[in-house]
């Protein structure tokens, strides 16, 4: 096993205990809890009465748009990180070529704030 | 050893949630399994060794496209008695699809012929796991090595930005918002008005 996987090692055990924990709960309350369902125990109990309809709303459009302007600039971001840590070797090449990139991106910045996108009304 | 039962382990629960992601009747649950899908690829690419694809998949995947992806299963009407309907209309064309997206990819990977890694072939040579991280080895590549594809990257995110703004935006008239440059260009001498009122006069 390499050292990077090493490293993650504590990860993978966390994960174990985690998943056999949470089955063994399951697992116990079945087999030392009484099941006794009818169908009384089984209906859903809605402060008394019977459910009206789904529980599904729908969502509006705009929740779309925020979501995919948030992707957006997380993209962004992440291609920050690499750049951040390894300026000192692209040179300034690298670094006016990420200038380009955040520029590219402030102008369509500029254009949804000019729009109106960012409001929520 | 533990190694291989780790990517076993994650290779199968990936398998399973992308088998339970089209087979699940409720797409929310769909959306969910899609979730646990992209956290197992995650840990079979920290398997890799490409610790920075594992992270940026949990942060963008995880974090941003899977919500984008609940969003739009909860705006869509969808009427799940009307869904499962017209099931047999539909088979004939839906299999046809299927089958041509098949063929493609046994197309794709049939021509596919994977060039051995050498010293000289590749471009720019892997630097070795334990000098250099991955993060570092990325940055040294993208920003000057690849640069066209970084500025094409930037391109695309901008058609998708003005591309969600122009589709999904619409301006409600019957909203009052707030004009910042309206309320500073509002002076005393132009909205307020001294009146003298008489004793028993009203204004």
């Amino acid at each position: 096993m390499t050292e990077l996987l090493t490293e993650y090692l504590p990860i993978l055990i966390f994960l174990m205990i985690a998943i056999g924990l949470a089955a063994v709960m399951v697992i116990a309350s079945l087999i030392v809890g009484t099941q006794r369902p009818d169908s009384e125990k089984l209906s859903a109990y809605e402060c008394g009465f019977e459910a009206f309809d789904d529980s599904r709303g729908q969502f509006d459009v705009r929740f779309y748009l925020v979501a995919i302007l948030f992707i957006i600039f997380d993209l962004e971001v992440a291609f920050l990180f690499p750049w951040a840590i390894s300026l000192g070797e692209v040179g300034a090449f690298g670094f006016w070529s990420m200038m380009v990139f955040l520029g590219v991106l402030t102008v369509g910045f500029i254009y949804e704030w000019n729009k109106g996108a960012l409001e929520w009304e | 050893m533990i190694q291989a039962l780790a990517f076993y382990l994650f290779a199968a629960v990936t398998v399973a949630s992308g088998v339970m992601v089209i087979s699940s009747r409720n797409p929310v649950h769909s959306v969910l399994f899609l979730i646990l899908a992209f956290f197992n690829a995650a840990a079979l690419f920290v398997l890799l060794g490409a610790e920075f694809l594992a992270m940026i998949l949990i942060v963008v995947y995880v974090g941003a496209v899977a919500v984008l992806f609940l969003f739009v299963v909860m705006m869509l009407d969808i009427n799940f008695v009307e869904l499962r309907q017209g099931f047999a209309r539909y088979l004939p064309i839906g299999a046809a699809i299927g089958l041509v997206l098949l063929a493609e990819i046994f197309l794709a990977v049939g021509a596919w012929t994977v060039i051995p890694v050498t010293a000289d072939s590749s471009i720019t040579p892997i630097p070795p796991m334990n000098e250099v991280t991955n993060t570092h080895a990325l940055g040294a590549l993208i920003y000057t090595h690849y640069v066209y594809l970084f500025q094409t990257a930037g391109l695309i995110l901008l058609v998708a930005m003005i591309g969600a703004i122009v589709l999904t935006l619409r301006s409600r008239s019957d909203v009052k918002r707030q004009s910042v440059d309206e309320q500073n260009a509002r002076r005393p001498e132009d909205v307020v008005e001294v009146v003298k009122v008489g004793r028993g006069g009203g204004v």
